[in-house]
């Protein structure tokens, strides 16, 4: 079986690859692509054809993209051979930036360029990873349940909505109008991460010294409190503006991204001379990659320090870790700092892409997403934290959405699927409108068949399967 | 405002914060007898709470209609509502652990987020699943509960306080509910195959007690009171949508953490306290502060008063300290 699978996904490659070549536009060649990258990723193949493979998908991939830059499924390809080239264990290093580079910086810009949903997913999930990065330092790697973690990313987006508008005006005399302008934000960003560490630290001091579920609840109640705060400091004094939230808050200048994008005639792929909105796309898009690539960077280095190896210590056992000498509150609280910081400088990029911050951001609801990027990606695993947000963002923005448009589509049609007549379906049955149903059916199910997550770290691996050994004992 | 006058309204105040309490405390119980038992923090719980107040909502409808009404007496109405939202969420919290929970048990995983991302999915399954009944068969996402007069009129009380005839309902069903639950636990068979799971499952099952069989009954009794509670609520705020438990939830979690989380009586006393803290300055807080502060910042208070007592009491009120086994 394992001789059989070379041939066989070379061959099934290079037939959806004529198929794209000779019938671009059919969503059957996609599905047979799609295929293809899963057969390239998964079976067994030697290193050097799989690095070949996934190449000429890519090139195909983008190819069609280009084609038609409204192409879902092959976008989805894409990411697909995005996540393999990181996620696979025998690919060259070499291989593996090259491909990782040629899909983020050139195949995903010249379709967003045409089709700027894409850069709005991008930019997306950069921040939910960013996110979940930061969460997968404090649940994952030091074990304590957060239940508030939106808060941090709440003071982070404040810092910078508040002073980067009109909003600060408000209460301070003699203050900008307008704000502070828009390439004030890179200062904001190091700032934003100061104040959210420093918030970390606020609200760790008191919720630290509980554990476990007290702690959970704890974190959950002062995420609350700081989202209340949000929503009700418009008065006495006008800080927060409440309900409505701050806005327009000032973007950065961009004219030399846009000078650069005609430079090299990128006008020619957007349909029309470059202007500010697919330029902003375009420079979020960078700058959230720039941002999750220091983020990443910062966190490997972190989980391999003396402070990461007291993390896992203090999450594997507490008491042990005490007694090895480990000062259990400030790990843990420069823990919390750590996580509170990475999202902190995320929601400064956030309040700038969005123009607009309101405390609806930031409610539990968006606490508890982050914790399931983290669960479902895996636990205290990096690339887990990362492909955890990938794949719900592109499930509750991407794919969710999607299906309900065919469905509209099947239903304004009247397509007979099975005998059933697909004009009778209920409007109300959307399924962009029950994302939490699809979600949740994930989450459960994923927690039955797969609790280490989709990118299990390394010692969850072996501890899943040690108790699902000892449970098939059990019932022996 | 003067003094006076803050000191004529606190009698009121108190009584409401009593209703409040109340149905916090009977959600509360849920929380902490899943708790007591398997160690799990049921998010769920607040789902299987709104079930109740939709069921509830369902039987006002269906049996209240007020050209046809089968049962014209509001009274026995609303003893029809409580009787079968206690079925309909007690069976759903049962199956709720059947198909979410029992799985996981028997996989034998140790850590203890697992089972609570479980709880966290089955209660977005559960709202979305609830807003496709309400779209699909009323067509709307706000469900207004019928307001019968005989339950809205108002008692006067002594000291100028007073209740409408539904308050005063949910005082005396709650605590009858709250009564029968601690004889259960305390006195019955059941009971103390319960307290025997919840002390140590392994050995419970040595002795001849099946700890599923007691789990599952566990969650039936728990889901019933929410039912019951749901109802209530639902009577009190008369309005339902899909997302309604959550807060309730929420606030019902943090009475059974105030209280000592597996503790019934703390549970019950988690639940006034924060009844209490949360009317009182929910009323007091705009007077004093000259409308600075609003309403709104009574979710600070109840927060920030939880975070102060586990600071000093990191076990709750009525919890018990765990020594450590090293």
């Amino acid at each position: 079986m394992n001789g059989l699978a070379l041939p066989f996904t070379l061959a099934f490659t290079a037939l959806s690859i004529l198929g794209a070549v000779l019938a671009p536009e059919n969503s059957l060649v996609n599905l047979a692509l799609l295929a293809s990258v899963a057969l390239a990723s998964l079976g067994r193949i030697p290193t050097a054809w799989r690095s070949g493979l996934l190449a000429v998908l890519t090139l195909t991939l983008t190819l069609l993209l280009r084609l038609n830059p409204s192409d879902k499924l092959a976008f989805y390809g894409l990411l697909g051979v995005l996540v393999a080239c990181f996620l696979l264990p025998n690919l060259s290093t070499l291989v593996r930036v090259a491909l990782g580079a040629a899909i983020l910086f050139i195949a995903v810009p010249i379709a967003g360029l045409t089709n700027s949903f894409l850069f709005e997913l991008g930019i997306q999930i950069g921040i939910f990873a960013a996110l979940a990065l930061g969460l997968n330092v404090v649940v994952g790697q030091a074990g304590l349940l957060d239940l508030g973690f939106a808060a941090f990313f709440a003071i982070g987006a404040y810092t910078w909505g508040i002073f980067g508008s009109p909003q600060a005006a408000q209460f301070i005399q003699g203050y900008p109008p307008g704000g502070l302008p828009g390439n004030y934000l890179y200062l904001f960003m190091a700032l934003a991460i100061i104040t959210a560490a420093i918030t970390g630290v606020l609200i760790g001091l008191p919720a630290l010294r509980l554990r476990g579920d007290y702690l959970a609840i704890v974190t959950l109640g002062l995420g609350e409190v700081v989202r209340i705060l949000a929503n009700n400091l418009d008065k006495p004094v006008n800080i927060t503006n409440g309900p409505q939230g701050i806005t327009p808050v000032n973007r950065p200048e961009v004219g030399f991204l846009t000078e650069f994008l005609q430079w090299i005639g990128a006008d020619r792929i957007y349909g029309k001379p470059i202007d500010s909105y697919i330029t902003y796309a375009f420079f979020f898009y960078l700058l959230v990659l720039m941002v999750i690539g220091v983020v990443i960077l910062v966190n490997i280095r972190l989980a391999n320090s003396r402070f990461g190896r007291a993390w896992v210590a203090i999450r594997e056992d507490e008491i042990a870790a005490k007694a090895m000498g480990i000062p259990l509150l400030p790990t843990k609280l420069l823990a919390f700092a750590t996580g509170a910081a990475f999202s902190g400088i995320m929601g400064a990029v956030f309040a700038a892409k969005q123009t607009f911050v309101s405390p609806e951001s930031f409610t539990l609801q968006a606490s508890i997403n982050i914790l399931a990027f983290v669960i479902l990606g895996g636990m205290g695993s990096i690339s887990g934290a990362v492909v955890g947000a990938a794949a719900v963002t592109v499930l509750n923005i991407g794919i969710l959405k999607d299906f309900s448009d065919l469905l509209n589509t099947w239903r304004q049609t009247g397509v007979t699927i099975l005998g059933y007549n697909m004009a009778n379906l209920p409007p109300q049955l959307n399924p962009a409108k029950y994302e939490r149903l699809v979600y949740g059916l994930i989450l459960i199910l994923m927690m039955i068949f797969r609790p280490e997550g989709l990118v299990p770290e390394q010692r969850h691996r072996v501890e899943m399967q040690e108790a699902r050994q000892e449970a098939r004992e059990g019932t022996r | 405002m003067g003094f006076s006058e803050l000191l004529i309204i606190l009698p009121q105040t108190v009584l409401e914060g009593l209703l409040l309490g109340f149905v916090y405390a009977m959600v509360a119980l849920g929380y902490t007898m899943v708790y007591g038992v398997l160690g799990l923090i049921n998010f769920a719980h607040s789902e299987v709470f709104m079930i109740g107040a939709v069921i509830g909502l369902e039987v006002f409808r269906f049996w209240g209609n007020p050209q046809a009404p089968v049962i014209a007496n509001p009274f026995l109405l609303l003893l029809v509502a409580l009787l079968f939202a206690a079925i309909g969420s007690g069976i759903m919290a049962v199956l709720v652990e059947r198909f979410a929970y029992r799985p996981l048990r028997k996989r034998g995983s140790k850590n203890i987020l697992v089972p609570l991302i479980t709880a966290i999915g089955v209660s977005f399954l559960l709202q979305d699943l609830t807003r496709i009944y309400a779209a699909l068969r009323h067509n709307e996402f706000n469900m207004q509960y019928r307001t019968y007069d005989a339950l809205n009129t108002v008692i006067e009380l002594p000291l100028q306080t007073t209740i409408q005839v539904k308050g005063l309902i949910i005082i005396v069903v709650s605590v009858i509910m709250l009564l029968a639950l601690t004889y259960l636990v305390n006195r019955t068979r059941l009971g103390k195959a319960i307290r025997a799971v919840s002390q140590d499952m392994q050995t419970a099952s040595l002795m001849g007690i099946n700890p599923d069989v007691i789990i599952s009954r566990t969650f039936l009794i728990g889901g019933a009171l929410g039912g019951v509670a749901g109802v209530l609520f639902g009577l009190l705020y008369t309005n339902v949508t899909p997302y309604s438990g959550v807060l309730p939830g929420l606030k019902a979690f943090t009475s059974a953490v105030l209280g000592g989380i597996g503790n019934i009586p703390g549970a019950m006393v988690g639940g006034l306290i924060l009844g209490q803290l949360e009317t009182i300055s929910g009323t007091y807080l705009p007077f004093l502060t000259n409308g600075n502060f609003g309403t709104e910042y009574k979710d600070v208070f109840a927060f920030l008063t939880l975070v102060l007592l586990l600071l000093f009491r990191p076990q709750g009120i009525f919890g018990q300290n765990v020594s450590e086994k090293v």
